[in-house]
């Protein structure tokens, strides 16, 4: 048994594995198959001040290695949240983060300022990645004035741990990290998904009702190192790696590139256990190599 | 209803005709966990390079005596391929039992009219028999685009009568499901149906006209399949509502084809 336990913020993660926001529910869709008490944090589905209906069907296609969503951010909103999931999962024995989004910086510190009256929510992770949704979302983070703006909006209005999770369509991943760095963010995550498309030529039109979607999977997973190898470098506050991680071994590479935490997506999908799987990976991994510390592995890459 | 995630044992399979597979899982050390029909499967593929995601397969029969589960497949592409190539012997794992599935009477009695279409007869075998058990008159409406794709005749026929229509008139009434002759001159307790959308409104539009229960059973396209990541929405009157959780069976007067065109 290593050590497992990292630190994001003030927050302290009993191991580095999180599940990604979208693709985990409110964890209790996953009770019958992880024990949630086992995982490093919980981040639920993206949270708006005002209810989302999300885009009509169809919002996901399978492409190689992957998959293209646009859900685009349904969700009952903020107070829907507080008064009917909370009540519902604020005694998991997990740290559960609420991902957070919006279509201006005021929406963004308004949902933010309501989630900080939450006793057992000890951070958010604001979401200024959404490649889905027309208002805001990815608009915000794809510059660095952008993605500032919305950061120190909530950073006024939110005491507690604030991770801010960037977009990987842009043309500078580590401008973007330190621009919300500046701005008092405690932490990034990286990457939401990547805009793609998909064709069915029979009918001759996009597969997705909004023609756009966002990739995920194992597919985009060299990016996602590679982005999180880049921040690694230009950044002090710690890193949330995510993007195509399907086992240990995935997991550990991010945590070598430059990651403290992981989040896994995904491959919730193809493995409804698999996050319990990665822990229980990662600490076998430490075992078998002599590393008595998951910290000794953070950053580790020799190059 | 507690959802299990386990390696079912392949314990044979039958090739239907060029296109459809029965696969009879079974599990050798358990009994399988009660599932109800209309519920359905996600099945991970393991031996098709290109297949990521597991695929929601409906429950078409659960055989209690020999511990049996059936999946009927049609292959349509390369995940139902691969589930085609599977041989007696070989490891699916399976997320079960998911959704839920068409209303079960408490009395007996009534006359059910079980309507599908393609693969989507697959899931009325099962309802058909739980009907039965239960003192209820299932009949069963299949169609398919000919003789060579009715599947499960015989299985259908043990469990209550059987009427067909065929596209090409090589089987049964020649026409749609919906253009069958009894459908005018009989009527239902209830009804109940799956299969490719345009049937199934039709069958919902018949429902409708004759102040008949309908169900329907809804095949959108699934990820997660456990009402995580809301991909497989539906446009009901409550707004988007994800197929694999809250159903994929619906009543029609939740669903918003008989307002469209
Ligand atoms: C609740 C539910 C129950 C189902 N029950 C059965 C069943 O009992 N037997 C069975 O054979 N199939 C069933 N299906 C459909 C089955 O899941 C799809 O055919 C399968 O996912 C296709 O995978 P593939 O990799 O073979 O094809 P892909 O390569 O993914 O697709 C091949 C072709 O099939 C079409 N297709 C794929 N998925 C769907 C879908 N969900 N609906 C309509 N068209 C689709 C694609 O547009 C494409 O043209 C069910 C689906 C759902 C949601
Ligand atoms: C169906 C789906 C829904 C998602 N919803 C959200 C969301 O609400 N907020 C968010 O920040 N990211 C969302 N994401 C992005 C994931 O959290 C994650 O960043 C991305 O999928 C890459 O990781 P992966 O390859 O491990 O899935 C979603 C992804 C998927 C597949
Ligand atoms: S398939 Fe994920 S919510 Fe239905």
């Amino acid at each position: 048994m290593a050590q497992l336990q990292v630190n994001i913020g003030n927050l302290s993660l009993r191991n580095p594995v999180m599940t990604a926001s979208g693709t985990f529910g409110y964890g209790l869709e996953y009770a019958d198959f992880v024990r949630l008490d086992r995982l490093g944090g919980i981040i639920v589905k993206g949270t708006t001040l005002r209810p989302r209906e999300g885009n009509p069907y169809p919002r996901m296609y399978e492409t190689a290695g992957g998959m293209l969503n646009c859900v685009g951010l349904q969700n009952k909103g903020v107070d829907y949240f507080c008064q009917e999931i909370y009540p519902q999962i604020k005694n998991l024995d997990t740290h559960v983060v609420v991902n957070v989004s919006g279509s201006s910086p005021e929406d963004y510190a308004e949902c933010a300022a309501r989630i900080a009256a939450l006793d057992r929510i000890p951070a958010i992770e604001l979401n200024i990645s959404c490649p889905n949704v027309k208002d805001g979302g990815m608009a915000f983070g794809v510059t660095c004035e952008g993605a500032a703006s919305v950061v120190r909006a909530v950073r006024a209005a939110y005491p507690k741990t604030l991770i801010v999770k960037l977009s990987p369509n842009v043309t500078s991943i580590a401008d973007i990290a330190r621009a919300v760095e500046d701005c008092g963010a405690d932490a990034v995550s990286l990457i939401n998904t990547l805009m793609g498309m998909a064709v069915d030529i029979e009918r001759r039109s996009p597969v997705l009702s909004i023609a756009t979607g966002g990739l995920s999977g194992p597919a985009v997973k060299p990016i996602a190192l590679r982005m999180v190898w880049q921040v690694a470098r230009a950044v002090k506050i710690p890193i949330v790696g995510l993007g195509g991680i399907m086992n240990a071994t995935d997991a550990i590479e991010f945590l070598m590139a430059g990651a403290t935490a992981v989040e896994i997506g995904t491959a919730n999908f193809v493995d409804p256990a698999v996050s319990e799987k990665v822990v229980d990976g990662i600490d076998a991994w430490l075992d078998a190599h002599g590393v008595g510390d998951v910290r000794d592995i953070i950053g580790a890459l020799k190059c | 209803m507690t959802k299990q995630l386990i390696d079912l044992t392949v314990a044979a399979v039958e090739r239907l005709n060029a296109t459809h597979v029965l696969l009879r899982l079974t599990d050798a050390a358990r009994p399988l966990p009660a599932m109800w029909p209309g519920q359905f499967v996600e099945v991970r593929v393991d031996h098709s390079a290109t297949t990521l995601l597991r695929r929601p397969i409906s429950i078409n029969f659960v055989d209690q005596e020999r511990n049996e589960l059936w999946l009927l497949v049609h292959e349509v592409g390369n995940g139902t391929r691969a589930l085609g190539r599977l041989v007696a012997g070989d490891t699916v794992n399976c997320l079960l039992p998911l959704g839920n599935g068409f209303t079960l009477p408490t009395t007996g009695g009534g006359r059910y009219l079980l309507v599908g279409g393609g693969v989507g007869t697959a899931p009325l075998l099962y309802y058909g028999d739980e009907l039965r058990r239960r003192g209820c008159e299932p009949i069963f409406l299949l169609g398919a685009r000919t003789k060579g794709d009715l599947l499960q005749l015989d299985a259908f026929k043990r469990i209550g009568r059987v009427e067909t229509t065929t596209e090409d008139g090589s089987m049964g009434a020649k026409g749609f499901v919906t253009q069958h002759p009894m459908l005018a001159s009989e009527r239902f307790d209830a009804i109940a149906t799956c299969g490719p959308k345009p049937m199934m409104v039709a069958v919902a539009r018949y429902a409708e006209a004759t102040g008949t229960p309908c169900e329907a059973s809804l095949e959108n396209r699934m990820a997660c399949g456990l009402g995580a990541c809301l991909c497989c929405v539906e446009d009901t009157t409550e707004g988007n509502v994800c197929v694999c959780k809250e159903g994929p069976v619906f009543n029609i007067k939740r669903l918003k084809w008989l307002n469209s065109k």
